[in-house]
């Protein structure tokens, strides 16, 4: 495929001899590299197999195939399983839940990295900020599993009258004797999702903006000082645009992955009290699909979810190149 | 330095200083309460909210959940757990870097590669598909469904191939000289030069693989094989009916245990991966 795309190349100009000369050259340097083509094997299997392989098995969206029945044998029903999704009730609800999980993360959680790493970059005594560093950084590393755990431990009403219930929860019920269990309920569900987040990434998501401010010249900082410009002056006209390109990319990200919720964590926060309601694009996929057996209808679902994403993304990424001439690619 | 500190400086410290103390106390206090809850009795988390020192230790919780009724469970879902990350860890080294550094190099059709790679990151078939893909591989309810499908990261792939190509190039072709193969550069060379970064790439994937439950309950349907987090997930999360009053007793602190289970192999590598996190990070951010 190579050697073809080289001779594609080649200048039409060319005389036989030269195109000769160049083909022997091109059949050398494969034979010359062919330990390094035994090297790339395995890692261009891997992606045949495992991620493109399922791209061609997106066709079975528009078959009528349910877990069990062979690929082949069932009916190709072109775009009737999307007609379903959008007619159906569901596709309001899941858009609905969706928006709000990733609106609430990015009007409270996004603006957090931000300013811990600028009250981050303020700390002067190295020991001092080293140990709150090792300590915000600890819960990304920690299982969604542990910290949905904890959540739950934290958060449950008390088994039986008497005695107290998580440590959240009472401290919850003793300053305003409420008795609501934010567990059950699709408000509360939210909440905890935002406030899960807030804790285990807050932390980690410093160390891009750290990265860029140990990029800022030490100089600009005494210039500064010498104008006369006080601590906070400094902050908002060095410190800030030193960061600004980096808030800008990681705005896009962000944008681009409007829709991917946390699906592990919704899934493990998910409960009988609050599934029906409290289903995203990814937890229904899995619901559809994995729970309910019906293949095509849930990767129906998997694609449009899909599609629209890199809709999203190529769109943020191109306004923001007008915008501010930053773009990811 | 000619810098005089203000009083309103001095103020700001104060409180940026206090704050930030606040936080990061805040953040890890979860986690010091469970452990403490953990070498609690039952009664004592029943009837105080929060603490973070136990009246009366006790390593009641741990014997049981070694003991008779859970210890089978517990154990074999750690072996599991265990063996997914070792095997899963040297797999996504493998096919990490062998390929990074087959395309670390000019070779012919890279950049063909190189692009479909990137296309996987923003594009992919989803769940159901790559499940159909499994399965038909008859990798299903097989500890390979949890390791050859993660294989590589196409994000870490990059990286490292990055830095592959950062190597100096003197080494490579002296050893090239001297009748060395490619295959020979680079496990004598190459891999040799890049241990920290193999030591961090690994860390990462360790603990992705450790921390995993989601691919063991897509994929995995016999409980026998179940590896920890998801023991952790159905004991601690799905609410078992009909508890017998004696059974109750020592519920919670069980569930507390179990969830310091799941966090100490973290807490044991976490200083080696903070050692060479930010460093891997920023030639991420870098290049990425």
């Amino acid at each position: 495929m190579a050697a073809k795309k080289q001779v594609k190349q080649a200048k039409p100009t060319l005389s036989p001899a030269e195109k000769k000369a160049m083909r022997v050259r091109t059949k050398n340097k494969l034979i010359k590299d062919r330990w390094l083509y035994l090297l790339v094997l395995p890692g261009v299997l891997y992606f045949i197999i495992f991620k493109f392989a399922p791209m061609w098995g997106v066709l079975i969206a528009f078959k009528n195939y349910y877990a069990g029945n062979s690929f082949a044998a069932s009916k190709w029903v072109g775009i009737e399983h999307f007609r379903t999704f959008f007619t159906g009730s569901s596709f309001l609800m899941l858009l609905k839940n969706t928006l709000i999980i990733s609106g609430m993360n990015l009007i409270f959680y996004f603006p957090l990295p931000i300013l811990l790493s600028l009250l981050l970059n303020e700390l002067k005594v190295q020991w001092y900020k080293n140990s709150i560093q090792t300590m915000i950084y600890v819960p990304h590393f920690v299982s969604w599993v542990v910290i949905a755990s904890i959540s739950f431990m934290l958060l449950k009403q008390p088994s039986m009258s008497g005695y107290h219930g998580g440590a959240l929860y009472d401290i919850i019920n003793k300053f305003t004797g409420s008795d609501y269990n934010i567990l059950g309920d699709t408000v509360g569900f939210y909440w905890i999702l935002l406030f899960q987040a807030i804790w285990k990434e807050t932390g980690w998501g410093t160390i891009i903006f750290l990265a860029a401010l140990a990029g800022v010249d030490v100089e600009q900082y005494e210039a500064a000082i010498v104008d006369g410009a006080n601590r906070f002056q400094q902050m908002v006209y060095i410190t800030f645009p030193a960061i600004s390109s980096t808030i800008v990319i990681m705005l896009i990200l962000r944008m681009g992955s409007v829709l991917d919720t946390g699906f592990e964590q919704i899934l493990l926060m998910q409960n009988n009290l609050n599934r029906s309601s409290t289903n995203t694009f990814d937890t229904y996929v899995y619901d559809m699909g994995r729970v309910n057996g019906n293949y095509g209808y849930s990767t129906a679902v998997g694609l449009f979810k899909s599609l629209v994403s890199i809709t999203c993304i190529q769109t943020a990424n191109f306004i923001s190149k007008k915008v501010s001439e930053t773009s990811l690619f | 330095m000619l810098k005089r500190r203000t009083v309103g400086d001095v103020i700001a410290d104060i409180i940026i200083y206090l704050f930030l103390a606040t936080a990061a106390i805040a953040t890890v206090i979860p986690f010091v309460y469970v452990i403490a809850a953990s070498f609690a009795s039952e009664h004592e988390i029943l009837t105080r909210p929060l603490f973070i020192i136990p009246r009366e230790p006790t390593l009641e919780a741990y014997i049981r959940i070694f003991g008779r009724e859970y210890g089978m469970t517990v154990l074999r879902s750690l072996g599991s757990s265990i063996f997914i990350t070792l095997v899963g860890t040297i797999t996504n080294l493998f096919f990490t870097t062998t390929m990074a550094y087959a395309l670390a190099k000019p070779i012919k059709g890279r950049n063909v590669i190189l692009n479909c790679v990137l296309f996987t990151m923003v594009f992919s078939g989803g769940m159901i598909p790559l499940f159909i893909v499994v399965k038909s591989l008859g990798m299903y309810n097989s500890y390979a469904a949890l390791i050859l499908p993660g294989a590589i990261s196409a994000y870490n792939m990059i990286i490292v191939k990055n830095f592959f190509q950062q190597l100096p190039a003197g080494l490579e072709e002296a050893a090239s000289i001297d009748g060395c193969s490619d295959l020979g550069i680079f496990w004598k060379i190459a891999l040799p030069l890049s241990l920290p970064m193999l030591a961090t790439f690994g860390l990462f994937y360790a603990v992705g693989h450790w921390n995993n439950y989601f691919g063991a309950l897509l994929y995995l349907e016999d409980a026998k094989k179940y590896p920890f987090q998801l023991v952790l997930r159905n004991l601690v999360m799905l609410e078992q009916t009909a508890q017998d009053p004696d059974d109750l007793v020592p519920q919670e602190t069980l569930k507390m245990a179990m969830i310091v289970v799941g966090t100490v192999p973290i807490l044991c590598v976490y200083p080696f991966l903070q050692k060479h996190f930010a460093a891997g990070v920023m030639v991420g951010a870098i290049k990425g």
